[in-house]
């Protein structure tokens, strides 16, 4: 009777400990938010939400155009690069030298990528800094989390859906690529939206590869043109280092003002893409499972 | 030999079979012959070789690391491991698993997926056959005004209906269960039972099962095997009836496993 009493008065300790801590977060999260968010548009003026050299909108465009492209590299490697680690590669010391190289690349200090990418992307190809080789630096932190989740989401499928499909005369990429790649999309997608919010925040190891100059003219749609906005070759500083360049460096009146209403523009972006990418990937969730799946 | 064995023939026959996993000798030189447009049961304790023969029929057991066989299983004049390769083995010889196993896709494409490997993109001709193997599950009046909703919303014993009509689409000579209502309640196991009696019509059964009044209910033939070997083959009357090894009446009596 004793131990029943003590096990139950542990239990309602823990049950309200574990509701305090979750209470805690969410309040610290939102408490954050509303602080960026006002703090942001309350100093901001109408030439800060233009497409010019005073205002934001460049840095906006930058920012989700170097996602865009990082994405483009790292979310098809990292997806084939997971495939073979969860379904082609055998236990072993070849299998395990892989996985400990991309647990080190993903906590590698991003200025230490942006160094590397300065040397790899710029200096060897004789290049300017370009959005091309921002997106490939940021690439090389997002590529390890995308491998890791598809790597993931393919080992926690149960063995019989795989074992179903052979069963029906499948071969092992059919198998993969009709069962094994739909069923674990909508955890794959939950890499990409991590693997982006690495490139939305990436300030560090942008500073050498995508550079810190913008200067686009709206008119002018030549892709060879280092004016034209979705020229990949082009220098482009995005929303986090404007923020950062804004706060150390620059000289402007309103320099303080722009770093936090770059901020919270920037907070806003990463909530969208994280709305949109899970509701989308919820969607999927319903097809395939029903709802009847975490 | 009856009337019907001689119609019908043998749609598969293992000759002097082996299966090893490394070291362990998992199967002893098992002969065995499947009539067509039977029900034929495997029993006995688990771990006795009955699992590992069935998957060794349609060549699921190549998946297996480590596992070895020796010997002949012959389909259709052919040496299943010799003269065919296991995708299209698998074609011909379907299996409906233990756990009921749908795809986490919609009712509709679990049962267009083999069609649909076979090359078949035809909209109509896949209405057409996964209206017709649904209907030969039995399931097509409980499904046909949800085919496009997930069929992970199904019960379990829906489930494996599916899974049967799903192997059913690719039209196979014959159909291997593994133990296929030992995760479903009786009444879901009756209407499993009743679809395996009414598929023979068309489709040779092969069915491995732990529930002994199962075999009884629904086979024409017993294979029973202890520890890798085929103790005893007869008709599945006779069998319970009249068994004529000591460890075949010991098992039937309840004495272990």
């Amino acid at each position: 009777m004793e131990k029943t009493k003590k096990a139950l008065a542990e239990d309602g300790v823990m049950t309200v400990l574990f509701y305090a801590v979750a209470g805690f977060s969410l309040l610290l999260l939102a408490a954050f938010l509303i602080y960026v968010i006002a703090k942001g548009f309350s100093g901001m003026t109408p030439a800060m939400m233009t497409f010019t050299r005073n205002g934001i909108l460049n840095q906006l465009f930058n920012t989700a155009y170097l996602v865009f492209l990082s994405l483009l590299i790292s979310t098809p490697f990292g997806i084939l690069a997971g495939i073979y680690l969860a379904e082609y590669a055998k236990k072993g010391k070849i299998t395990e030298i892989i996985n400990i190289c991309i647990e080190t690349l993903s906590s590698l200090p991003s200025i230490v990528v942006g160094l590397f990418g300065y040397i790899v992307f710029i200096l060897l190809t004789h290049s300017r800094f370009n959005l091309m080789a921002g997106a490939l630096a940021v690439s090389v932190l997002s590529m390890p989390i995308i491998i890791t989740t598809t790597t993931g989401a393919l080992s926690a499928l149960p063995s019989y859906y795989a074992l179903g499909s052979l069963a029906l005369g499948a071969t092992q990429w059919q198998t993969i690529h009709k069962i094994l790649i739909p069923a674990s999309t909508p955890r794959i997608i939950t890499g990409v939206i991590l693997a982006a919010g690495r490139g939305f925040g990436e300030a560090a190891a942008l500073l050498f590869t995508a550079g810190m100059s913008t200067n686009l003219n709206w008119g002018n749609w030549n892709l060879a043109s280092s004016t034209c906005p979705l020229n990949p070759f082009r220098s482009g500083e995005t929303l986090s280092l404007l923020i950062w360049s804004s706060f150390s460096e620059a000289t402007a009146a309103d320099a303080k003002q722009i770093a936090n209403l770059a901020s919270a523009v920037l907070v806003i972006l990463v909530l969208l893409f994280n709305l949109v990418a899970r509701f989308i990937s919820g969607r999927l969730d319903k097809k395939f499972y029903g709802g009847k799946h975490g | 030999m009856s009337e019907k064995e001689r119609m019908d023939g043998m749609a598969l026959e293992v000759r002097n079979f082996n299966l090893y996993y490394g070291e362990l000798h998992a199967l002893k030189d098992v002969n065995i012959a499947f009539h067509r447009h039977m029900i034929t049961a495997l029993i006995g304790p688990s771990g006795c070789g009955k699992s590992s023969l069935l998957k060794c029929l349609n060549r699921m057991n190549d998946l297996v690391p480590g596992a070895r066989v020796e010997g002949k299983i012959i389909f259709e004049g052919k040496n299943l491991y010799k003269d065919m390769d296991a995708i299209s083995v698998r074609r011909r010889i379907g299996m409906v698993f233990q756990q009921p196993n749908p795809f986490p896709k919609s009712i509709y494409d679990n049962v267009a997926f083999g069609p649909r490997l076979l090359g078949e993109k035809n909209g109509q001709a896949l209405d057409e056959i996964v209206e017709r193997s649904l209907r030969q599950a039995d399931i097509w009046d409980e499904l046909k005004d949800r085919l496009r909703k997930s069929a992970m919303e199904l019960s379990g014993g829906q489930q494996q209906r599916l899974c049967i009509a799903r192997t059913l689409a690719v039209e196979p000579e014959v159909i291997l269960m593994d133990e296929p209502t030992s995760a479903l309640d009786p009444i879901a196991t009756q209407k499993i039972e009743n679809l395996v009696v009414a598929l023979k019509k068309r489709f040779t059964i092969i069915i491995v099962t732990h529930n002994m009044q199962q075999a009884a209910r629904i086979s024409e033939k017993v294979g029973f095997f202890m520890l890798g070997d085929l103790v005893e083959f007869d008709e599945t009357r006779s069998f319970f009836m009249h068994p004529k090894d000591k460890r075949s009446e010991d098992y039937i009596t309840g004495r272990f496993g």
